[in-house]
């Protein structure tokens, strides 16, 4: 039976977090995961979890005792963002090469600068080839649902990967919304107990972990690892199967909105769909045939599905919460374009990057990117490809 | 379980290298033959050792091997010829080998 | 119980040969001693910190170590320790482990990884009061790179990044003081060592440091025969010298109580120590006799400051 409560997404997570009761948490504050780690320190206070529970200085370190307790035999987990999260850069790339599955929550915020707290995916973004399976959510029921899923994910032996579970800082971080939670027991019968094979404190044989390797080994270890990404995509679909069989709440890679006689569409992640779908339920009642791929997983990249979701289109605007500084587009349009690149049939596409640091992103806003696709599926023009939205302009 | 270390070599494939290159036994260096390293040799003359051991604890190759309390011949599979042990021996009981 | 060289050589080596540290680095000289003060039937879980040690211990499929071993970065070897404190701990107590095991966490590092990069992670570890000892391996330069200059580097010797020139004469700045930095944490034990003698001083520290509770240090001045500019052969004549110099004193420090291990019988000149090694050679030259007298005017004041403390 689930339980009908009312949590911020930061809740939903620390909630998770102790009914899976995972061994080790290494924290460090920062704006907005920072409740995650506070309520979960309650948990451990109040005896309600068995969890060795560490402060540590820095993100940088938070992330390498992950790792440690991870390789020593652990379910390893933390919580980050922003700065946080590029302050880990380097050893998220350790943590994914070392094949070591840590779950790590992010409440994705922007990058200085200058210094801002509020939502955009620049942090995240700047992370998409770090190695870490990426699972983006709309909600905080979403949120929830993706963390009950992390750890079996990360762990299949299939995998062997760290995945990041992505909420938007302060919109889902903390705005509080009604939210089904599942029993404790039936969360931990659903996630189950990690045993890997080897692990640091294993008496039978000792495990050495983080070797160097000479050029002869370097490349097939890392295609050894691109198959372990490609692999996560079977996986995370089998998982969200039997959550959906388990717990009644159904995802895929992608969730398709209204695609299936959509002319114009959006490409588009996180707490923005939702924005997003209120309006294309205005538009469809005008008439007009508009609808939204909402990217779930963004690593590994569902380009098959979303190039497939969108082939019948006539426009398509792909909507970038994160500025690349490419100076052609960004992240999510350039993966997008080249996933449909080599198809028969593929729509007109933009690029419009939009809401960083927080930038209110409206109904009114999205209807008017509808208008703006209705226009290049009319005359068959794109005008410019990269665009921004929202800013003032002279 | 993947691979023994002794079967991992340069020509395998990559899904035959161990997960995340990890490496499940102990000691494995010792498959690497250090001693093709070396281009000066230590000996041991053995008539004047006294067996006092004090070689032994800084051959930073392990290359000294001790059994019942007593040193062994080197071991000249990993010795790099770093000359250490010649002057840790206070009874001139290890010299450099004239090379012919 | 009292130390016995030939007991400690019958043990089975820990730290095995055909790692692809240069001839005669006294990395490995540290390693094999290091693992010797592990009881026979503990468990060592070593955590390393990337530098020439880990490069040529562990690379693929070659690992030198006959226990656990885990290196992930440079900086952060103290804190991937921490996890893996925490994994004893809970693990245990979750009955994932036997909780009548001993496991001994070894944390190991060059000075570049310990004193500068890695020196964050050191004090947060030290300060949350992990159970693990840090072992530096202290060779007074970023040596894997080159012997760049580090924090570690005594003022004077020349680095690839202060060399000596017509207007240098190698490293501006003394030594940083870590091993009192790391006491200043209020660690139970602390100690400085080397490489000398039959190894007992190395040993009796180093069982010491992994036997008590708590965060534990030992530094260990060790020898670099490429970076210092030395023949190899000279490693303990080096160390000697560090230690009759009173260049790097011997101590140690329990529940911050200090106490002298090594006196020498007569303390020598600094020249003992920097003459024997290249990276001093311009110290010597024509109108540099000043930077011999402003070192030997430094280690007098700090042998007289830890004098001081001792009492």
């Amino acid at each position: 039976m689930s339980i009908r409560e009312r949590l911020s997404g930061n809740e939903a997570i620390a909630t998770a977090m102790r009914q899976i009761g995972p061994d080790v948490f290494a924290m460090f504050p920062i704006t907005p995961s920072t409740e995650i780690p506070q309520y979960f320190a309650q948990y451990v206070a109040d005896g309600k979890v068995d969890t060795e529970f560490i402060c540590v200085e820095s993100e940088h370190s938070s992330l390498s005792a992950c790792l440690g307790a991870e390789a020593a035999g652990c379910r390893a987990v933390t919580a980050t963002s922003s700065a946080g999260l590029s302050f880990m850069n380097e050893v998220l790339y350790v943590a994914a090469s070392s094949r070591l599955p840590v779950v790590l929550a992010v409440a994705c915020r922007a990058l200085t600068g200058p210094i801002n707290i509020n939502h955009d995916y620049s942090d995240s973004m700047a992370e998409r080839d770090s190695g870490f399976i990426q699972i983006y959510a709309e909600n905080n029921q979403e949120v929830y649902d993706n963390y009950l899923q992390a750890h079996r994910i990360a762990e299949h032996p299939d995998v062997r990967l760290p995945l990041m579970v992505c909420e938007d800082g302060f919109i889902t971080s903390h705005a509080i919304e009604n939210i089904e939670l599942e029993e404790d027991e039936a969360v931990k019968k659903f996630v189950g107990e990690y045993h890997p094979e080897n692990y640091l404190l294993k008496t039978e044989n000792p495990l050495a972990v983080g070797p160097y390797g000479i050029s002869a080994y370097y490349m097939e270890a890392r295609v050894a690892q691109a198959h372990a990404m490609m692999n996560a995509k079977k996986v995370i679909l089998d998982v969200a199967a039997d959550f959906e069989k388990t717990f009644g709440r159904k995802y895929g890679l992608i969730e398709e909105y209204k695609m299936e006689d959509a002319e114009l569409a959006m490409v588009i992640m996180g707490s923005s769909a939702g924005t997003a779908k209120a309006a294309i339920d205005e538009l469809r009642k005008e008439g007009i045939k508009a609808g939204l791929v909402k990217v779930r997983v963004f690593r590994p990249f569902p380009g098959e599905e979303i190039a497939k979701a969108i082939e019948n289109c006539k426009a398509v605007a792909v909507m970038d919460k994160s500025e690349g500084f490419s100076a052609c587009g960004g992240p999510l349009y350039a993966e997008t374009a080249g996933a449909c690149f080599n198809m028969k049939k593929r729509p007109l596409m933009v690029d419009i990057v939009f809401g960083l640091g927080g930038r209110d992103f409206t109904v009114e806003a999205a209807k008017s990117v509808y208008g703006r696709l209705a226009k290049i599926a009319e005359t068959g023009e794109t005008g410019d490809i990269y665009t921004h939205m929202g800013q003032r302009e002279r | 379980m993947g691979l023994k270390a002794e079967e991992i070599n340069e020509h395998i494939a990559w899904q035959d290298l161990t997960t995340g290159c990890e490496i499940y036994e102990p000691g494995t260096s010792r498959l690497t033959k250090t001693g093709e390293w070396r281009s000066r040799t230590p000996e041991w003359i053995k008539e004047k050792c006294k067996q006092c051991l004090l070689c032994a604890p800084f051959c930073p190759d392990a290359s000294i091997p001790v059994k019942d309390g007593k040193r062994d011949e080197f071991d000249y599979e990993h010795c790099k010829g770093c000359g250490i042990c010649i002057k840790a021996c206070p009874f001139q009981a290890i010299r450099w080998k004239e090379e012919s | 119980m009292a130390y016995n060289l030939k007991e400690e050589m019958n043990k089975e080596e820990r730290f095995n040969s055909g790692h692809r540290l240069c001839a005669g680095c006294g990395a490995g000289i540290v390693c094999r001693a290091m693992m010797r003060a592990v009881d026979e039937n503990d468990k060592a879980v070593i955590c390393n910190a990337t530098g020439c040690l880990e490069v040529s211990s562990f690379q693929y499929p070659y690992t030198a170590w006959n226990d656990s071993y885990i290196h992930t970065a440079f900086e952060n070897a103290s804190s991937t320790a921490s996890g893996v404190c925490a994994a004893v701990e809970v693990m245990k107590r979750k009955g994932k482990i036997d909780p009548d095991q001993n496991y001994k966490i070894l944390v190991i590092g060059g000075d570049g990884g310990t004193y500068d990069i890695g020196f964050q992670s050191l004090s947060g570890a030290l300060e949350r009061g992990h159970d693990f000892t840090y072992f530096c391996y202290d060779n007074n330069a970023y040596m894997n790179t080159g012997t760049q200059r580090s924090s570690a580097t005594p003022r004077f010797a020349a680095a690839t990044t202060t060399p000596a020139g017509a207007d240098s004469v190698g490293k501006k700045q003394d030594q940083k003081d870590l091993t009192q930095i790391v006491v200043a944490h209020g660690v139970h034990y602390a100690a400085q060592t080397t490489l000398f003698g039959n190894m007992k001083d190395f040993h009796e520290k180093a069982h010491r440091a992994i036997y008590t509770q708590g965060p534990t240090f030992v530094n260990v001045l060790t020898p670099c025969p490429r970076g210092w500019g030395y023949p190899a052969e000279d490693l303990i004549d080096i160390c000697k010298a560090a230690i009759d110099t009173c260049i790097w004193p011997l101590y140690e420090v329990v529940d911050g109580e200090y106490r002298l291990t090594y006196e020498p019988k007569k303390k020598l000149p600094v020249e003992e120590f920097m003459s024997k090694q290249s990276r001093f050679a311009h110290c010597f030259k024509k109108g540099n006799e000043w930077t011999i007298e402003a070192a030997q005017q430094y280690v007098d004041k700090k042998w007289e400051d830890l004098l001081a403390k001792c009492k």
